[in-house]
């Protein structure tokens, strides 16, 4: 009984959540009210949450909630309300409609091709504890004696195999970090 | 759920485990309003505070719920509706998801969720309030809300990275961000081989418990640092339009997130449910009361804070948790890092 459950619970899970994202990623660019854009993308950035929770990768849904909803979204409610907080409705159009929904379109391309090709076939099996039994998202994600997901083998990866990217985007967030810092100075 | 070797079906459990959540979240924040907030500041001043409803005034809290409960829901006709009710659901929720990972016992059935990344996640919920914060204080429509959601805002930046990098300390010399096995490494741990104590992490992770402790006053806005709520400068702050039972919300969400951090504290740095020489089903069935005793202990010294310093100002805190903290937090860690190579 509990593996037909299984079978079906994430199927479930995911449209609800699917499109709860996609009607709140709408209202993200629709809305006319800058704060409430804001918070719509709150419920955006939940959703990709519980996407990767539900594809088992536990530890980047909460990274995603603590950096995304926690720190970025909070740093852009800040901003907005520091700056200009309309009440009211205006109007946040511009005339780039056309480009924007081309680029759009392009990136959404890109990652469907990207994501069918790298995981297309691929099925995530769950045992009688909800955990995952087979192979996970990424092939550095090792398993431990009881199949749970041994978290320090992501760190050795980032901190090992790939610390020279890692090192880059470091460098590379603190240029643009003392550039905006040099931009938004004025005397 | 085998605690009394049940066998209790996942769906029954997870809904028996979430319904002690809604209970404990209100109770903890019961507890500690009572025996702080009108209490202890009461007879810290030499006086009684209220004395009537119950013994003792017990069930002063208690009549002043009812009494919020029986209050006109007033909501601006400038605010923004949907906004402003949903403000407090958003801050009472996080404090409820804080509580899903802390351990009461041992194995599965002491916990909620048993999640690996549990402290990390403990952390990321505990932030999410501050968007509940930020909706309540602009959508009042009030200058005094939007200044108090503000200062919340930019408190967040001031204690967010010591909270998270005092807690790196711990989860290195625990080598988990499980909070079981943190409370396990703890019981069965040893300081340089003297494992009389077994290993509370207050012992080795003091430079962490100070600043967690610390960054913790800030992010439940107690005073010295309350600037979000401050009364002689803002009323209220971002709750200042709140009445009836949406004030009743950001109560429980005050001292139901104390009451969380606490636990979180009693469990990283003091041992969590655990007690040295202390085992069998006698320690298990005890390990809830135990948290509960170490959880009031911090939250003492919390409220002991709240009631002795006065508030500082904003960049007062800024820097403080800049040129204080964060490099305090920077060397516990290189200092652990060192340790558990060597040792």
């Amino acid at each position: 009984m509990l593996a037909e459950y299984n079978a079906v619970v994430p199927d479930v899970a995911f449209w609800i959540i699917a499109v709860a994202m996609g009607l709140a990623a709408i209202r993200v660019v629709t809305t006319k009210n800058i704060v409430h854009a804001a918070l719509y993308l709150v419920v955006v950035l939940a959703g990709a949450a519980a996407l990767y929770i539900l594809l088992t990768a536990e530890f980047v849904g909460w990274v995603q909630v603590l950096v995304y909803i926690g720190a970025v979204v909070i740093l852009f409610l800040f901003g907005i309300m520091l700056t200009r907080a309309p009440r009211t409705d205006t109007d946040l159009d511009n005339n780039q409609r056309w480009a924007a929904a081309i680029v759009a379109l392009f990136f959404m391309g890109v990652l469907i091709v990207l994501l069918v090709d790298a995981f297309g076939a691929k099925h995530i099996v769950l045992d009688d504890n909800l955990q995952a039994s087979g192979r996970l998202t990424a092939d550095f994600v090792k398993h431990g004696h009881n199949g749970q997901v041994v978290r320090p083998t992501v760190g050795s990866a980032i901190f090992q195999q790939y610390v020279l990217p890692f090192e880059a985007i470091s460098m590379l967030l603190l240029a643009a970090l003392v550039g905006a810092v040099a931009l938004a100075r004025r005397d | 759920m085998n605690l009394l070797a049940v066998h209790v079906p996942w769906g029954l459990a997870l809904g028996i485990k979430t319904l002690i959540v809604l209970i404990v979240v209100p109770t903890g924040a019961l507890l500690l309003g009572y025996v702080f907030l009108l209490k202890m500041m009461s007879h810290m001043q030499s006086r009684l505070g209220p004395m009537e409803a119950g013994p003792h005034g017990s069930l002063q809290l208690v009549a002043d719920g009812l009494k919020f409960l029986q209050k006109e829901d007033v909501i601006l006709a400038e605010a923004d509706r949907p906004v402003f009710k949903l403000a407090p659901a958003v801050v009472v929720l996080s404090t409820f998801l804080i509580f899903a990972v802390i351990p009461v016992g041992p194995g599965p059935g002491g916990v909620v969720a048993n999640l690996d990344v549990g402290v990390f996640y403990a952390l990321a919920v505990s932030s999410l309030s501050v968007i509940g914060v930020l909706m309540a204080g602009w959508a009042s429509a009030n200058k005094y809300a939007l200044l108090g959601a503000l200062r919340a805002a930019a408190q967040l930046i001031a204690y967010e990275l010591p909270l998270l990098l005092a807690v790196v300390g711990v989860v290195l010399q625990a080598g988990t961000m499980n909070l079981q096995s943190i409370v396990l490494a703890q019981q069965n741990g040893a300081i340089f081989g003297w494992d009389f104590l077994g290993n509370p992490y207050i012992l080795t992770q003091f430079i962490g418990f100070a600043l967690f402790m610390v960054a913790a006053q800030a992010e439940l806005t107690q005073t010295p640092f309350d600037m979000p709520v401050a009364e002689s400068e803002l009323v209220a702050g971002y709750m200042v339009e709140y009445t009836g039972f949406r004030f009743l919300f950001f109560f429980i969400g005050e001292f139901g997130t104390a009451t969380a951090f606490a636990a979180l504290a009693a469990t990283l740095f003091l041992g969590g449910y655990a007690l040295p020489w202390f085992h069998g089903s006698a320690a298990t069935l005890l390990g809830p009361f135990v948290l509960i005793a170490k959880m009031m202990l911090v939250a003492f010294f919390i409220f002991w804070v709240r009631f002795t310093y006065p508030r500082l100002r904003e960049d007062q805190l800024q820097s403080l948790a800049w040129k204080v903290l964060i490099p305090l937090a920077l060397l516990n860690i290189v200092l652990t890092g060192v340790f558990k190579v060597i040792v």
